[in-house]
């Protein structure tokens, strides 16, 4: 079969069609400036899509997470009865502590509301966060002397009270949640009317460790062992990332064996962060004896973790700065390292910092690998050092997105935005760093 | 003397070194001899040969010194104590640790020669540690300052030493390869010893139950991991029917059609998508969307568990948007304008020069972008672990509830555990194959993606 020319198949498709090609063209004009403009509408609704995903996902948790920046007290007027309490004036720290404070509060709020019977009581004392009687006692701490006098404080609520004042008061009767009774209800509405009962800025969610009381759980503990973990993964990967970064920039060999190692890198950043937990596990744990949910040992995981993602930031650092100025060390007499730490390093500097802050932000939010090294351990106290057993704030939020309470919930959602913050304000002195600091060659 | 205040103190022991050196490199050199370094960097290598070793030492003894303290205590147990399980040898050794903190209160006789040897060891451990890394410290210093002289090659030694340093630090990275390989490979295999690895690969139950007797009925628990296998891939097909076009698309229109004004806000918006703990994205999953896709079936007349593979499939196809933007973007950048303005040239559209001759360019890369973004929704843990369930279901119907293995490593992991039932092990099993899963995908992604690098380059 012969092969028709491009002219005769034009013709002999006008012949057949008795249209011309641009006839033909004009005539699908239409068909494909609307196929563009579909085009392009997909596109921006993509990017619409992605947007309000995240503008949905803040909004979100904002709205359920800003109430718990605000707790409800009661204003309560009571006297510290030296005598019921066993206290004097010259009491020490440890009697205090061993004082019965939740006795003379339920004997001030059994004088105040007289409850009927004994049910009433227990309903009554309900109201009540079981922090409160811990309320005096710290005040008691920092001022022996008011043993005996008239004290006036804001009596910390229980986790339904505090939910119910925030959330469903304004609601009828009939949609209130049924963990308040209607002699519940009573009691609060007539605190209410003396206007005691108010909101205030929640200062215990930022001063306490973890509790199984709502009311007084805190994040306090959380942050200090996410800052000490954070602490221990950047003492040992800045270093050590920056370090091995120089060496495959400048100093490997152009080699078979560099050439596994940089594969290795770039595959290990793409590890999923669990594996990295079980590798914490069986090496950390099970073979050099470091112990369990420790931040000495959450920063040791996620320093093998971000490692790969500072290597490869700090190199892309390293190459950007050109080579006239490795050239013109050189021609001074300097020396490879020398050529290397003094000028090139100074240079990739902003860069690796910028790469770091990157790395400690991811290392902020991992939680999976934190899961698997025991680091989910209900803790209480603050972490004082990076051996005392702590929690870290993304496995706060895990542990306490599990609980049924509604005021855990609000909870879990006011730390989501503490960790937020967290996160916008090291992403943002990235940026900041980057556009101050990076030069443009 | 505990390990920090050791470091401290060969910490500024080295800060010495360099200033000893330094003076006495100078009045070298102020007898009017000439030397061949500068003075800072006999300074330098003082400081180096004083602290590496002695750091080095240190950092090596707090590694080994419990597995080999407790390596000595489990040989002065009694006899018939050494013969048992592990897991029992463990718990004593614990008990001994405790028994030895809380000096002198002693409930068991048979471990006193055990509790006495170790609070014997743990004063000679320190006083060797402390006294081992203090001399090593104090000879080398000695050694070296001896050392300086004019003819001394200072520069050339020290820098000998830190490239030796950097080396070792690029060699971290390959440790933990190795590591990861070592520990997930041993656990494994001790698993297959116990399952069967093809009953394990091709089993079609999962309940991973051990008796806590022998004889109890249903003992011996099933590995069968197909229904995890199955939920991870329908979960992750989930996200990816969300993220790939969706990510793809917004890719397209940043890089071809958004004025730069657009370009300078939506690209940094989508990236913060990126940057959202994936906790926080479990969260949104199980306490917004997981509610909201129930309501919405329930008013469609749908039967929907309420920890659908759905909503952890949406909500980590958003997560993974990002990535498979900013990845295609950058390949869609790489392809050269001589391509589109020959297009453009032949009177094609704006469109069709993308879809006809762009993206076929830029296909190799997309498709290791989009390789990438699915070894990302195979190994995500947060969102599934608090989204989906963990009943282990085999099912294709995404308002189902079904467990990834990922929620499985952390169920059998979390919390305590003895090592070596095979409930922990199978999770060691579950990590291999998704380490080796992910690895093969992203090896053979980046292999892709220089490819296409070069291509063009």
């Amino acid at each position: 079969m012969t092969k028709p020319t491009a002219n005769t198949m034009t013709n002999n498709f006008e012949k057949n069609s008795g249209l011309t090609t641009r006839d033909k063209v004009e005539k699908s004009l239409a068909r494909r400036r609307a196929k563009e403009t579909r085009f392009r509408l997909y596109g921006m609704a993509s990017v619409l899509f992605g947007v309000l995903c995240l503008i949905a996902l803040f909004t979100d948790i904002a709205s359920k997470g800003t109430a718990a920046f605000k707790q409800t007290s009661l204003t309560t007027s009571i006297t510290l009865d030296g005598d019921y309490l066993n206290l004097t004036k010259d009491s020490t720290v440890d009697e205090i502590r061993f004082a019965n404070f939740d006795g003379l509060i339920k004997r001030h709020f059994a004088k105040e509301m007289k409850p009927k019977s004994r049910s009433d009581k227990r309903e009554l004392f309900k109201l009540l966060s079981s922090g409160a009687g811990w309320q005096i006692q710290e005040m008691l701490i920092a001022d022996p002397t008011l043993v005996n006098s008239s004290i006036t404080f804001e009596l910390l609520m229980d986790d339904d009270v505090d939910q119910w004042f925030k959330h469903d008061r304004q609601l009828s009767t009939a949609e209130t949640n049924d963990r308040l009774s209607d002699k519940q209800l009573n009691w609060l509405s007539q605190w209410i009317e003396q206007d005691r009962l108010d909101t205030h800025f929640n200062t215990l969610f930022f001063t306490n460790g973890d509790s199984r009381e709502p009311e007084l759980a805190g994040i306090h503990g959380a942050i200090k062992g996410t800052l000490l973990t954070l602490m221990v993964t950047l003492i040992l990967s800045f270093p050590i990332g920056i370090a091995a970064a120089i060496y495959l920039e400048e100093f490997a060999p152009r080699n078979k064996l560099t050439e596994i190692v940089e594969i290795n890198i770039n595959n290990l950043a793409a590890v999923p962060s669990i594996i990295f937990g079980l590798l914490g596990m069986a090496i950390f744990i099970n073979i050099f004896g470091v112990s369990r949910s420790t931040p000495l040992l959450g920063g040791l995981v996620l320093t093998l973790m971000t490692l790969p993602t500072i290597i490869i930031s700090a190199r892309a650092a390293i190459k950007s700065v050109p080579p006239s100025i490795r050239e013109a060390a050189y021609g001074l007499g300097a020396s490879k390292n020398q050529v290397v730490f003094h000028h090139v390093l100074p240079l990739a500097m902003p860069g690796m910092l910028t790469g770091t802050i990157i790395g400690m932000a991811q290392a902020l939010g991992e939680t999976a690998p934190l899961l698997m090294i025991g680091m989910v351990a209900f803790v209480v106290d603050v972490p004082g050092f990076i051996n005392d057993p702590s929690t870290v704030l993304p496995v706060q939020i895990f542990l306490w997105s599990d609980s049924p309470e509604r005021a855990f919930l609000e909870r879990t959602s006011g730390a989501i935005l503490v960790l937020l913050s967290f996160l916008i304000v090291m992403n943002t002195t990235a940026v900041i760093l980057r556009r101050r600091l990076e030069r443009r060659w | 003397m505990n390990f920090s205040s050791l470091l401290i103190i060969v910490l500024i022991v080295l800060a010495g070194a360099y200033f000893l050196g330094r003076n006495r490199a100078r009045a070298i050199s102020h007898q009017g001899m000439r030397m061949h370094s500068l003075p800072n960097q006999y300074g330098t290598l003082m400081a180096l040969w004083t602290g590496v070793p002695a750091l080095i030492l240190l950092v090596a003894w707090q590694l080994l010194e419990t597995p080999i303290i407790n390596h000595l205590l489990i040989a002065k147990l009694p006899a018939a104590m050494q013969a048992a399980e592990p897991a029992i040898i463990e718990l004593t050794i614990s008990k001994v640790y405790n028994l030895a903190a809380s000096a002198g209160i002693n409930a068991d006789p048979s471990l006193t020669p055990a509790v006495e040897h170790l609070i014997a060891l743990n004063e000679r451990t320190l006083l060797l540690n402390s006294g081992m890394a203090l001399s090593l410290c104090l000879i080398c210093l000695v050694v070296t300052y001896k050392r300086i002289s004019p003819n001394l090659r200072a520069r050339v030694e020290m820098e000998k030493i830190v490239n030796a340093l950097l080396l070792a630090s690029s060699g971290v990275a390959v440790l933990t390869t190795i590591g990861i390989l070592a520990s997930v490979l041993l656990e494994a295999w001790m698993f297959f010893q116990i399952v069967n690895p093809l009953d394990f690969l091709f089993g079609t139950s999962w309940s991973p139950q051990v008796a806590l007797r022998a004889d109890q009925a249903g003992s011996s628990g099933s590995f069968g991991a197909v229904p995890l296998f199955a939920g991870t891939v329908l979960i992750s097909l989930i996200a990816m029917i969300i993220a790939v076009p969706i990510g793809l698309m917004s890719a397209i229109y940043l890089s071809e059609y958004a004025s730069s004004n657009v370009r300078k806000y939506a690209k940094p918006a989508l990236e913060v998508l990126a940057g959202i703990p994936t906790v926080v994205y479990g969260f949104f999953a199980a306490l917004t969307v997981a509610p909201l896709i129930r309501t919405l079936g329930a008013d469609l007349g749908l039967d929907v568990s309420s920890e659908s593979a759905l909503a952890a499939g949406l909500v980590m196809g958003i997560m993974i948007i990002p990535f498979v933007s900013s990845l295609s973007d950058d390949v869609i950048n790489a392809v050269p304008q001589s391509l589109r303005d020959g297009s453009f040239g032949l009177g094609a559209t704006k469109n069709e020069t993308i879809r006809q001759v762009v993206i076929p360019a830029a296909l190799p890369g997309i498709v290791g972008a989009i390789m990438l973004a699915v070894s990302r929704a195979i190994g995500e843990t947060m969102i599934v672990a608090m989204a989906a369930g963990l009943a282990a279901n085999l099912t294709a119907n995404p308002l189902d509830s079904v467990t990834t293995v990922t929620v499985q490593i952390v169920t059998l992991l979390v919390g305590d555990q003895e090592f070596d039932s095979p409930k922990t092990l199978a999770a060691f099993a579950l990590g291999l194959v998704l380490f080796l899963t992910t690895l093969i995908l992203n090896f053979v992604a980046l292999k892709i993606v220089q490819k296409y690098r070069e291509q063009y380059d």
